[in-house]
């Protein structure tokens, strides 16, 4: 491993965005804003049944339409290569894999595009396409009791055990045993999905929008059954994506059609189908079981998570992973199970597992505190492993005390009354809440380019992207320090496929997967660049791939921390929450660009807010179907809700990551619920274990209120 | 494509016979609701006639002391109003608790009267509704209703009235103006707004091809305090899930006149009479609050997923009306 070269420093100064004059001018084109001669545009048509069979889709009066060219569908679609598993160890979800059979297994399932001259003629052909099916009976509804609950194979795993879990309660001298849900949550990026595909001399080129442009590349290609080298996919710029942007219906059908048209054609997702076919969180249904003695120690633990996939592909949301980090106990068990429905697939969503079981654990923790009388940060304290509690390997550094010893005296919790209800201002009640976060932090193996020009300046490739949290600018900054060289010498190009594999922005792996390709291929560039030799014209380019020195890593627990406080204002007769402010202390590697990591761990800080408060996608158990599935169905945090909020860090260098990275990705927003959450209960003395923290949960909750409590459809 | 006719009248004549001459037209205020509808397919005017530019944007006293405030007022403008500020604060506190600042730079305060409800079923052309498609059906009622009436619903259709300013102008005893071709006419907004009944799709008493051209607000009793509050399910830019007007004058310690409407409860601004009459002549406290409060949603009927709403609004309205006593007695 070298050390950051010592002449040049960029890294850890902050700096704004290489490309942020063009994104606040506009001249930053997004994917669906990228001219092409000929184009095309297609539209998709939506089951508006929840399950069963398609019996015939009414094409004839649909190809009159004006500008209408074609119209695909199961009955002329191409067959599709979807038996394999793609870079991220995963199948396809079959909701992408567009028209290969006649059976509708969810509501707002793809069954037809429509393609026409302009997006306006696309889409009123497509709303006039009548499609016939044969209805069945269908189950969206995701109960604790769930008959079809089962245990799903492989990966995490599902369920980890040891202890005598049933002795160990038993012997507890306080026990907390309660039920956590939390409701489907979607990505809601500002940019919805959009790709172009055409053909260019025998070569299938598109211009998306998408988490990794090697990624999706190798997902058509398989798909098509296309020889890899035969396609090309870029995405320069992208307006968020969450763990949604990886391959889907937009590029599938903007692949078919330009194929069957050969002309170039473009798939733009609507706000509305986002809901059904781009991903979104499960909901969870969530039981923690503590046993402690009366010192807050715990003598078990016990974390079970329940989540619904769809009938075509299972995704497991993996709440209870994060007890396998954060806690140990004499009796330790974690388990996942899943219930397949009628419903869309669920997918990653920032911080999958850990902000959703952080939620549950984080709550439970506090709610440990209470009975035990213990002080919330105390307790957390008093239960800090030594090792992984699961895997019993030693942690490459865990900085949470150092997390939460900064930020209570930064929030002022020692002055914290720890009684509830006490503190009232007008109609509202005042409390403050604290809980820990925790998120994985890898690398995984990416190839990167860079080319010494004959000007002294350098330009790296790789096929990274900048989902907006400023990847672009962050990799400038590790070359620069890397070729020992300032960063206007530098040019980062990212976003395309044919710079070679590479990461995804994902896993909160990315800048560090895609920084540790760039300093190798710096340092191999170093030594050869001979001092007083001139570059020759076309430059001297090497590249690095990062597979064998990742493999070389030890095992260990590698995970950012971070501790998280909230204040919040609580009116229990009209069941408003106002957030005071959040202070978020994390510990999470090495901070490249203080700058944009700031705004990244404030982002999930507040997405923190908005899960707590607002997030819901709304389900009709009768149609089946969403219920305003749309940003005005959907509510998201506004300016209004979020308040002062501050995010901050602590020294958390990664001695075994070349620039010291950890990521940086997701850790903000998990633990964010659960302080607001812990906050509400210290404001007014009522538990809640059910998000969002909706005004009439609050309300109906709240002593002498004749309320009836409310469920959603 | 979807093409339609966009004309723009100069006078209100021109505009009543530019929407004559084409029976799927209709007038274009601000169009913040309206190009919504359009794009989603719930609306499909063959015209618009844009009416914006009608010289109906004034505020001015009437004779009796009250306000005359034209049809294409912007939301912004009547809220800014030095007037409105000082003798209906309601009224203004309504106005900025909707919507976006560029929201209301657009939306008109005839647009506003006529603005659709946002019920996920009237605005999801893929299902049934009662209200866009008529005898179709309604999915609310068994389905989500999570924030659906609790007064004067029927069986046909349980959406909720969206506005924020005619929960006020309700309170204030406002009077609709507007043009039928024929002459002027008035209305009180309390019987603008039509009972659900099994006609959700007929939703004021305007007569067809009729333009709002103004509003009247009579003068408020001297020592009148009025309040608008708005509940909703983020600090801003959402719709209500209930919302109270009200309007307090306090005389010795008693009543002397109460005005009080309900929004986000039922299919149109809700005028709390049952509650107005328990208020009035009543000491002003809290007793009486919760007394009136419980009068008027005596006739709640909540479905299986909306009953918090009657504590809400009956929380809401003691909240209100105390507030606005101990205001009065300042």
């Amino acid at each position: 491993m070298t050390t950051t070269p010592p002449a040049h420093r960029s890294v850890g100064t902050a700096r704004t965005r290489v490309e942020g004059r063009d994104k606040v001018t506009g001249a930053a084109r997004y994917a669906a804003e990228i001219p092409f001669t000929g184009l095309a545009h297609g539209w998709l048509v939506l089951s508006t049944i929840t399950r069963g069979r398609i019996r015939e889709i009414h094409t004839a009066p649909v190809l009159d339409m004006p500008g209408v060219l074609t119209v695909l569908h199961h009955g002329n679609a191409p067959r599709l290569h979807t038996d394999y598993v793609g870079l991220l160890g995963v199948p396809p979800d079959p909701a992408a894999c567009l028209f290969q059979h006649d059976r509708v297994p969810f509501a707002g399932w793809p069954v037809a595009l429509v393609v026409a001259g302009t997006p306006e003629q696309a889409r009123e052909a497509a709303e006039a396409l009548t499609v016939t099916y044969e209805e069945e009976p269908h189950d969206t509804a995701l109960t604790a009791d769930h008959p079809d609950a089962y245990v799903p194979e492989g990966g995490m795993p599902a369920e980890t055990s040891k202890g005598d879990l049933e002795a160990e309660l038993a012997a507890s001298a306080v026990v907390v045993d309660e039920e956590y849900t939390t409701p489907e949550e979607q990505h809601s990026m500002m940019e919805p999905h959009a790709a172009t595909a055409r053909w260019d001399d025998g070569r299938l080129e598109v211009v998306d929008s998408n988490q990794g442009a090697g990624w999706v590349q190798g997902e058509l290609a398989t798909l098509f059954s296309l020889d890899p080298a035969a396609v090309r996919v870029r995405s320069e710029h992208i307006g968020g994506g969450f763990g949604s942007k990886g391959l889907r219906a937009h590029q599938v059908g903007a692949v078919m059609a330009a194929t069957a048209l050969d002309r170039p054609v473009r798939v733009v997702l609507s706000r509305r189908q986002l809901f059904s076919l781009a991903g979104y969180r499960s909901p969870t249904i969530q039981r923690v079981r503590l046993g402690a003695g009366a010192d807050g120690r715990l003598r078990a633990l016990e974390h079970r998570s329940l989540n619904q996939t769809s009938q075509v592909y299972e995704f497991l949301e993996p709440s209870a992973g994060v007890a396998r980090v954060m806690y140990d106990a004499p009796a330790h068990r974690t388990a996942h199970r899943l219930v397949r429905l009628d419903v869309p697939s669920p997918t990653w969503m920032r911080a999958p597992g850990e902000a959703s079981g952080s939620f549950a654990i984080e709550v439970a923790l506090d709610e440990l505190a209470e009975r035990t009388g213990t002080d919330p940060i105390e307790l957390r304290l008093r239960n800090e492993p030594d090792a992984g509690p699961v895997s019993g390997l030693p942690f490459s550094s865990r900085n949470l005390a150092a997390c939460f010893r900064e930020g209570a005296r930064r929030f002022g919790w020692q002055d914290r009354d720890p009684r509830p209800g006490l503190r009232r201002e007008g109609r509202w009640l005042l409390g403050t809440g604290t809980a820990a976060a925790s998120f994985g932090a890898g690398a995984a193996p990416s190839t990167a380019q860079i080319t010494a020009e004959p000007d002294g300046s350098f330009t790296v490739r790789i096929a990274a992207a900048d989902i907006g949290t400023g990847a672009r600018t962050a990799l400038t900054l590790i070359a620069a320090d890397a070729l020992d060289t300032t960063p206007e010498h530098v040019r980062v190009r990212i976003g395309d496929s044919d710079f070679g594999p590479a990461m995804i922005a994902g896993g909160s792996m990315g800048t560090r997967s895609w920084a540790w390709a760039i300093t190798a291929a710096a340092q191999d560039l170093r030594e050869r660049l001979i001092p007083g030799t001139a570059v020759p014209p076309d430059g001297i380019t090497v590249r690095s791939d990062t597979t064998a020195a990742l493999g070389a890593l030890s095992r260990k627990e590698r995970h950012s921390f971070g501790a998280q406080f909230a204040e919040v204002a609580v009116d229990t007769a009209t069941g408003e929450i106002r957030v005071r402010r959040m202070l978020g202390i994390f510990a999470a590697g090495r901070i490249v660009n203080p700058l944009t990591a700031r705004g990244q761990l404030l982002g999930g800080m507040t997405w923190g807010i908005s899960m707590a408060l607002h997030e819901e996608a709304v389900r009709d158990h009768h149609t089946g179907a969403h219920y305003a599935p749309d940003l005005a169905g959907y509510h998201v945090a506004t300016h209004a809700d979020v308040p002062h909020l501050e995010a901050d860090w602590v020294d958390d260098h990664d001695p075994d990551d070349p620039v010291g990275i950890k990521g940086i990705g997701e850790i903000g927003i998990v633990g964010a619920a659960a302080a607001l959450t812990n906050a509400v209960w210290h404001a007014t003395g009522t538990r809640h274990r059910h998000l969002p923290l909706r005004p009439d949960r609050i309300l109906t909750a709240a002593p002498g209120t004749k309320g009836e409590p409310t469920k959603r459809a | 494509m979807r093409e339609f006719d966009y004309r723009r009248a100069h006078d209100v004549q021109h505009a009543l016979t530019l929407l004559a001459a084409d029976p799927d037209a209709r007038f274009l205020g601000g169009g913040t609701n309206l190009v919504d509808l359009m794009k989603t397919g719930v609306e499909r005017p063959t015209r618009l006639v844009d009416v914006r530019e009608l010289p109906l944007d004034g505020i001015e006293p009437t004779a009796e002391g009250g306000l005359r405030i034209g049809a294409t007022v912007t939301n912004s403008d009547l809220a800014a109003h030095p007037d409105v500020r000082r003798h209906h604060p309601a009224l203004a506190q309504a106005v900025l608790a909707g919507a976006s600042g560029q929201l209301r730079n657009m939306a008109t305060v005839g647009g506003n009267l006529l603005q659709r409800t946002r019920c996920g079923y009237f605005t999801d052309v893929s299902g049934p509704c009662n209200k866009r498609v008529p005898g179709s059906g309604c999915p609310a009622v068994t389905g989500e209703h999570h924030q659906h009436a609790v007064l004067g619903a029927s069986d046909h259709c349980v959406a909720v009235h969206p506005s924020d300013m005619g929960v006020a102008l309700t309170a204030l005893d406002a009077v609709v103006g507007y043009e039928t071709g024929e002459g002027p006419e008035e209305k009180p907004i309390t019987d603008f707004y039509l009972p659900v009944g099994d006609t959700p799709h007929r939703e004021t008493a305007l007569p067809p091809g009729a333009l709002i051209t103004h509003l009247i607000l009579p003068p408020p009793p001297a020592g009148a305090r009025s309040r608008y509050r708005k509940v909703r399910e983020r600090a801003s830019y959402a719709f209500a899930i209930g919302s109270v007007a009200a309007r307090l004058t306090v005389e010795d310690g008693r009543v002397a006149e109460a005005r009080l409407a309900l929004g986000a409860v039922a299919s149109r601004p809700w005028r709390a009479h049952a509650a107005e009459a328990v208020l009035t002549g009543a000491p002003a406290g809290g007793a009486t609050f919760a007394e009136a409060a419980d009068a008027e949603l005596a006739a709640a009927r909540p479905l299986p997923r909306n009953g918090y709403k009657v504590p809400l609004m009956r929380n809401l309205v003691v909240s209100v009306l105390t507030e606005l006593a101990e205001e009065a007695t300042r």
